[in-house]
């Protein structure tokens, strides 16, 4: 799946990256190697971009480039319990 | 890694030393990523003493200064520009290596002091890793530790996981700046090698073994340091890369090898630098989570600030005070500078006997030095904002809720602040064009700034619609003065995104980078930090600006004040004197003999066709100096005296204005193709001149003119044309 349909809150991992070179060697740069976790915190009020949050850095980046981002299910996916608080609400604005 | 042409070891003076040869202090650089209080510490550490450069080539900022150690040692320090690797595209990116190896027109530093997010090892640690390969004498130092409290990295650990000494500090409450000055002066003595075993595939290092064969002679020296380079060569260079001065055949052959190799080499690199820094992260902290959660506080600030309708609305609450003040606080301060320089003139006038001489100081220099001066309280006032938001983190929050705005103009959310501040004035928001990181956002930025309607233009309106409109009322109830106002701001609106896109796709070079922007933790801003940044900022204005400014002052003053006529009419500079002279309506004003009147009479057949006479043409040579001087330079120009301020006697012989056949001069219709020559021209030179500081080129402030009075030209073209084809 791609990181951009991802819902908010939920925590993956990063598979591979695709895009234009110069975007994929600067977010591997930034620590989105595969195998990182990768958390969508939200998505923007007006839809566009996305917060990630990547070793505990909060990044943003647009729906677009999240498109050409390949995540999966992290393995062992910690427990956590206020995520939920939160998710309600941003859910409603998905776009 | 081209061949520089002078040895930087002959010439240790290259424009990052201004002192002599001689007394040589080592030289120092702060490096690390973007958010992690680098230039804090840079002021901890060289404190009243920072110097504002550029490096040579780009227009990124450059500072320096000097400190002084604990052995009483002087040393001068370079805050590098944040970034988050040393691998590069552009010539912006390109000078973190290029400083840190002293290559080319750069200075050789004696020790790179690396800082870091002390909470945010695990992202930071990249860069001092590519840093450690390159085998540069370096010292690690955990900046932010107090935020670190709870779980703080094992300095030790660090130390032997790069083999460089490494410290704990607080930049901002001054804690471990000791050991951090102990550590500079150690370091110097004796250059800590950096030593690290990252196991990269066997045929990356094969390749890159390759590669640096290719490398120039100068650079080449141990064998980890080239396979180091040739990885750098191999994870920047690219067809379209936008670096300098690099050896065509190390380019060739880093071409070739990406061309040819059928593996994916940017992962195997990076990855395999992840690798370590995830191996050994478990040794540098007592507790490790994988999946490091936000910090807490900023989370929860996060939710209401980027919240879809709370978050938006603290938003425009923000941004009101913001520009709010720009308009309103900065008035009193303006009024005071104009005031003083009123003074200043109606005092020297009252003790110096009539004489050019005279009227050069007032009318030229004072009036200059006005001019420069005026910008100042807009100048502070916006970047105590900037400082505020840009310190606390809020301003990336701006950037990220408006970036989808401003992504339609083909710019990113980072260019809202400026942008909106060029409703107040130009000048200070293309100052503020500095907060975006790349150059070609800063100058598409900047190149559309000045479309945006100003608080300049506003007499200039007011002055236009007051005489060519009539008071009265559309459809019986909208009142068309007001309309006008409104649409002007609306035209002008729609003007700069039209611009910002063509411009965007055409003249300003380079590839459109995708969006990453850090949101960093929010942090509570300091105020001396900010005071600094104000103080930096309007030095460096005044200082480079402003004499650009005040030479146009004089060079206008010329224009309009020579050649001068005889004193009999010169003296008759008011409206009783002009009539006893002559009581045709046209009585020529000392303005109107002038140079400046002679090129609006050469000009007046240009003119013509956007239904504009000479004397409108004076006007604006004269509006040249700042908008709002179209006002009273056309005061002139009819022999009004001005000085009381008061615009009615102009409104009124504009509209008693009649063409040898008896019909008015000016037309509702020519007003509203005056409206929209003043929004669209470029007619000021203080934007010229900032913008020539801020390109570091005449070339640019040269296109800026031409285009915008070009396009100035044709819309008013138009818009006379087709109003005269409708009959109007």
């Amino acid at each position: 799946m791609l990181l951009s349909e991802i819902e908010p809150g939920k925590v993956v991992q990063i598979a591979g990256i695709g895009g234009q070179s110069s975007f994929r060697r600067r977010l591997m740069e930034l620590g989105l190697v595969p195998g990182t976790r990768v958390e969508l915190v939200r998505v923007a009020p007006l839809g566009d971009p996305v917060e990630l949050l990547v070793r505990g850095a909060s990044l943003s980046i647009r729906k677009a480039e999240a498109g050409v981002i390949e995540v999966e299910q992290a393995e062992l996916v910690p427990v956590e319990k206020s995520a939920p608080k939160t998710a309600g609400l941003e859910a409603g604005l998905g776009v | 890694m081209a061949t520089p042409t002078t040895d930087h070891a002959a010439t240790p003076s290259g424009p990052g030393s201004e002192p002599a040869a001689a007394t040589r202090r080592p030289l120092v650089l702060l490096v690390g990523n973007p958010n992690t209080g680098k230039t804090t510490l840079f002021n901890r550490l060289t404190g009243q003493n920072a110097r504002i450069g550029n490096y040579p080539g780009v227009t990124v900022e450059r500072r320096s200064g000097s400190s002084r150690l604990d052995g009483n040692r002087l040393v001068e320090v370079i805050d590098l520009p944040g970034t988050y690797s040393l691998s590069a595209r552009s010539a912006e990116e390109q000078i973190a290596l290029w400083a840190v190896l002293g290559q080319g027109k750069y200075e050789r530093p004696d020790l790179c002091v690396f800082v870091a997010d002390a909470g945010q090892l695990s992202r930071n640690l990249y860069l001092a890793v590519q840093l450690a390969e390159l085998g540069l004498p370096l010292v690690v130092a955990l900046n932010m530790i107090d935020e670190a409290a709870e779980n703080p990295p094992n300095t030790a650990a660090i130390e032997q996981l790069l083999g460089v000494p490494c410290v704990a500090l607080s930049a901002r409450r001054g804690t471990g700046m000791s050991a951090l000055l102990a550590a500079m002066e150690r370091a110097l003595e004796q250059k800590p090698k950096p030593d690290l075993q990252i196991v990269y595939p066997a045929e990356l290092l094969a390749d890159a073994d390759k590669l640096a064969l290719s490398l120039p002679a100068e650079l080449r020296s141990t064998r980890g340091r080239d396979r180091a380079l040739a990885l750098w060569a191999l994870t920047s260079i690219e067809e379209d890369d936008e670096l300098t001065e690099i050896e065509p055949g190390l380019r060739k052959a880093t071409l070739e090898l990406r061309a040819t190799s059928t593996r994916d080499l940017d992962h195997e690199v990076i990855a395999a630098r992840y690798a370590f820094i995830d191996e050994h992260l478990p040794q540098l902290y007592r507790r490790l989570e994988r999946h490091p959660r936000k910090r807490a506080l900023s989370e929860r600030a996060d939710r209401v600030l980027l919240h879809p309708v709370w978050g938006f609305a603290l938003f425009v609450l923000v941004m009101l005070v913001v520009f709010q003040s720009l308009f309103t606080w900065s008035d009193p301060a303006i009024s005071l500078v104009e005031n003083a320089f009123s003074w200043l003139r109606a005092g020297i006038e009252a003790r110096l006997p009539a004489s050019i001489f005279r009227d050069f100081v007032t009318q030229g220099l004072v009036s200059g030095l006005g001019n420069v001066l005026v910008f100042l309280p807009q100048i502070l006032l916006l970047f105590f904002f900037i400082g505020l938001l840009e310190d606390s983190g809020y301003m990336a929050r701006v950037a990220y809720l408006m970036d989808r705005i401003m992504r339609s103009l083909g710019l990113h959310g980072r260019a809202f602040v400026p942008m909106m501040s060029g409703f107040a004035c130009a000048v200070p928001a293309i100052l503020a064009t500095r907060t975006m990181e790349r150059q070609r956002d800063r100058l598409l930025t900047m190149l559309v700034i000045p479309l945006m309607t100003c608080s300049a233009r506003l007499p200039v309106y007011t002055l236009i619609i007051g005489a060519l409109f009539p008071p009265s009322r559309a459809f019986g109830f909208l009142p068309v003065q007001g309309l006008l106002m409104v649409g002007m701001y609306l035209f002008a609106t729609v003007i700069t995104l039209i611009s910002a896109g063509v411009l965007g796709r055409t003249v300003v070079k380079g590839r459109k980078v995708p969006l990453i922007l850090e949101l960093p933790p929010y942090r509570l801003p300091s105020l001396r930090g900010t005071l600094k940044m104000m103080w930096e900022r309007s030095a460096v204005f005044l200082k480079e600006a402003g004499t650009v400014i005040l030479a146009c002052t004089v060079a206008l003053w010329v224009l309009l004040s020579f050649p001068r006529v005889p004193q009999r009419a010169a003296v008759g500079a008011g409206p009783v004197a002009v009539q006893m002279a002559q009581p045709a309506p046209s009585a020529p004003s000392p303005i109107a003999q002038s140079y400046g009147g002679r090129l609006g009479h050469a000009i007046e057949p240009a003119l013509k066709p956007l239904g504009f006479d000479w004397k409108i043409g004076v006007g604006l040579i004269g509006a040249f100096a700042a908008r709002e001087v179209f006002v009273a330079t056309l005061g002139l120009v009819y022999g009004i005296d001005d000085s009381g301020g008061d615009a009615a006697p102009l409104r009124d012989q504009l509209r008693a204005e009649t063409r040898p056949d008896g019909k008015p001069a000016y037309t509702p219709l020519m007003g509203l193709s005056l409206l929209v020559f003043f929004a669209v021209s470029c007619q000021c030179m203080s934007t010229l001149a900032t913008v020539k500081r801020e390109t570091k080129s005449y070339r640019w402030p040269a296109f800026m003119f031409a285009y915008m009075t070009g396009m100035a030209y044709l819309l008013s073209f138009g818009v006379f044309q087709i109003g005269k084809l409708l009959g109007f």
